[in-house]
C-alpha cells in the first residue's frame, strides 16, 4: 500500500505494525507526533500497548529499562533535549544489555534555542552503548526502525533510529507500507535471555561492581558492538529477502569511477545526490558515499570503501566545539589512519539548528573536494 | 580464594544468577537509622514488606516476625508506611 507520510506519521505506523508490549513516553518537539499519534492507537485498541505517560524524559528512559529489565519489548520516542535528560539512563540501558529501540527526530540542543535538525543530539549519547541509525528518508526511517527492533533483540543493544527533525519528521513523502501481519510475523514474539518478573529465576539486575570487576563488564560490552555489525548485514539481507527493500550499512552514490566523494548520513544525503547528478553532466567525476550506522562504526567498512578515493570531504551535522574537526570526521580519520591507501580528508559542518543547505550548498563542497584544497582547518557551511 | 574471572566469561549486562553473593554482602553495616518494630501493635497489614527495597521484614506464614538487621540500611521507609493509627515502627539513631 503506498500512502503519502510525514516521517513522525510514518515511524508512529511502524510501532502500531511493531506492536511494542511497552511505550513510555514524554513530548517534544519533533518527535512529539510519534508518540502522540501512538497513543491514539494505544486508545483505539490498534495495539496491545501499555503505554506509560511519565512527567520527563529521565522518567520515560527509567521506566523503558524496568519495562525492558522485565522481557518487554518496549520502544519510545524523544529528540533533542529529550535525549539529553535521558543521557545518564542510556548508559544504564547500554551496560544492562537491553533492546530498547527510541526512534529519534534529530534536533539541535539548547542554547541558544533551536528546535530544528542538526545531529548534536544522538552524537552526544555516542559513548553510551546504543547502535545509532541515520535516515535519508520518511520511507527509509520506517524501514530501519522496523529492523532496528530485530536488531536490537539480537545483539541485546539498545538502539537509535534518526530521522532529521522537520526536514524529515514533518514533511510528508511517499511511504509504501507493509502488510501488519508480514511485519509481525518477520519480527516473531519476542524471548528476552532474562525477566526480572521471573520468579522460577530470580536474579540481581545492576549489581555494584568496583575496581575488579566493572572493567571486565565494560570490555564485554565493548566486544557486544564489536560483534553487533554482522549481525545488522544479515537483518538488512532477511529484511530485503522478506519485504523487497535493500539497506547497506554503507551505500554509494555514483562513485564508481569518482575521484571525489563525500560522507555525510541523514538526510542531507538527497541534496548530495541531486549536486552529484548536477555535477556528473558536466563530467565531473564526483560521488557520494552515505553512512547509515553510526554505531557499530564499520571501520573496516570505511576504510574499504573511501580508500580508493583520492579526497573525501567529511560532512558533519554537528561540532564538537574545538575538537580538531567535526565529530563524524575524527571517527572516519581514525577508522583511516592505519589504511595502507588513504584518501586526503576535508572536514564540513553543515546545517546547525536546521540551517538551509541545498544542492547548490552541496555542489560548491563536492567541486572543493574535486579541487583537494581547503582554505581552513574546517568549513562551517554557509555560516557568515 | 577464588580465581577472579576474565571478562569472556561474565554475564551479558551484568546479571547475576549466583545469589550468593548478595546474601554475603551484609549490607545492614551501612545503617544510621534502626527501625524498632513492636509486635504489640503490629497487625500484620505487611505494607511494610511490600515497600521495603531490600527484603529485610521477616515475615512467616502471613505474619509480620520482625526486622531483618543483616540486610537493613535503615531508609525507614517501613516507619513511614506503616499506618499512622498503627504505629508498630520507629526510627531511632544507631548506636555503634
Amino acid at each position: 500500500m503506498i500512502l503519502a507520510k510525514t516521517g513522525n506519521e510514518a515511524m508512529a505506523y511502524a510501532m502500531r505494525q511493531i506492536n511494542p508490549d511497552v511505550v513510555a513516553a514524554y513530548p517534544i518537539t519533533p518527535s512529539t507526533e510519534i508518540v502522540q499519534i501512538f497513543s491514539n492507537y494505544v486508545h483505539d485498541g490498534l495495539v496491545d500497548t501499555e503505554f506509560v505517560a511519565v512527567e520527563s524524559e529521565h522518567s520515560a528512559m527509567a521506566a523503558c529499562i524496568g519495562s525492558a529489565a522485565s522481557g518487554c519489548r518496549t520502544m519510545t520516542a524523544t529528540a533533542s533535549q529529550g535525549l539529553a535528560l535521558m543521557h545518564e539512563m542510556l548508559f544504564i540501558a547500554g551496560g544492562l544489555r537491553l533492546p530498547i529501540v527510541v526512534a529519534i527526530a534529530s534536533r539541535s540542543l539548547s542554547s541558544p534555542l533551536n528546535i530544528h535538525a542538526d545531529h548534536s543530539d544522538s552524537l552526544a549519547s555516542r559513548d553510551s552503548g546504543w547502535m545509532q541509525f541515520f535516515c535519508e528518508t520518511v520511507e527509509e526511517g520506517y524501514d530501519t526502525l522496523i529492523q532496528a527492533v530485530k536488531m536490537a533483540e539480537r545483539t541485546s543493544l539498545p538502539a537509535i533510529v534518526a530521522i532529521d527533525g522537520f526536514i524529515l519528521s514533518h514533511c510528508m513523502e511517499r511511504l509504501e507500507v507493509f502488510d501488519d501481519r508480514k511485519v509481525r510475523d518477520w519480527l516473531g514474539p519476542y524471548k528476552p535471555n532474562w525477566n526480572l518478573l521471573d520468579l522460577d529465576r530470580p536474579i540481581l539486575v545492576g549489581p555494584a561492581t568496583l575496581q575488579d570487576y566493572y572493567f571486565e563488564f565494560k570490555r564485554s560490552q565493548i566486544e557486544g558492538m564489536n560483534r553487533a555489525l554482522p549481525v545488522i548485514q544479515e537483518v538488512m539481507k532477511d529484511f530485503r529477502e522478506a519485504f523487497g527493500r535493500s539497506y547497506d550499512v554503507i551505500e554509494e552514490y555514483r562513485c564508481e569511477d569518482a575521484k571525489a566523494v563525500v560522507l555525510l548520513m541523514g538526510s542531507a544525503c538527497g541534496d548530495v545526490r541531486a549536486a552529484v547528478d548536477a555535477l556528473r553532466k558536466q563530467g565531473k567525476k564526483v560521488g557520494m558515499v552515505k553512512l547509515r550506522v553510526f554505531r557499530p562504526l564499520p571501520h573496516g567498512l570505511l576504510r574499504a570503501a573511501l580508500g580508493r578515493f583520492e579526497c573525501v570531504g567529511v560532512m558533519d551535522r554537528a561540532d564538537s566545539v574545538n575538537s580538531f574537526v567535526g565529530p563524524l570526521y575524527n571517527e572516519v580519520a581514525a577508522s583511516l589512519y592505519d589504511a595502507p591507501r588513504k584518501p586526503t580528508l576535508l572536514s564540513y559542518v553543515f546545517g546547525l539548528g536546521g540551517k538551509e543547505f541545498t544542492p547548490d550548498d552541496a555542489a560548491g563542497i563536492l567541486e572543493q573536494v574535486l579541487a583537494g584544497k581547503k582554505d581552513e582547518q574546517v568549513t562551517y557551511v554557509g555560516v557568515r | 580464594m577464588e580465581a577472579k574471572r576474565s571478562w569472556k566469561d561474565l554475564p551479558c549486562g551484568a546479571i547475576i544468577e549466583d545469589l550468593k553473593a548478595v546474601l554475603d554482602n551484609k549490607t545492614g553495616a551501612w545503617r544510621a537509622m534502626r527501625p524498632i518494630w513492636h509486635a504489640d501493635k503490629c497487625i500484620s497489614c505487611l505494607t511494610c514488606w511490600i515497600y521495603c527495597p531490600e527484603g529485610a521484614i521477616i515475615v512467616k506464614d502471613g505474619k509480620n516476625q520482625g526486622i531483618d538487621y543483616d540486610y537493613c540500611k535503615g531508609c525507614g521507609i517501613c516507619a513511614e508506611v506503616c499506618p499512622k493509627k498503627v504505629h508498630a515502627i520507629d526510627m531511632v539513631k544507631e548506636e555503634k
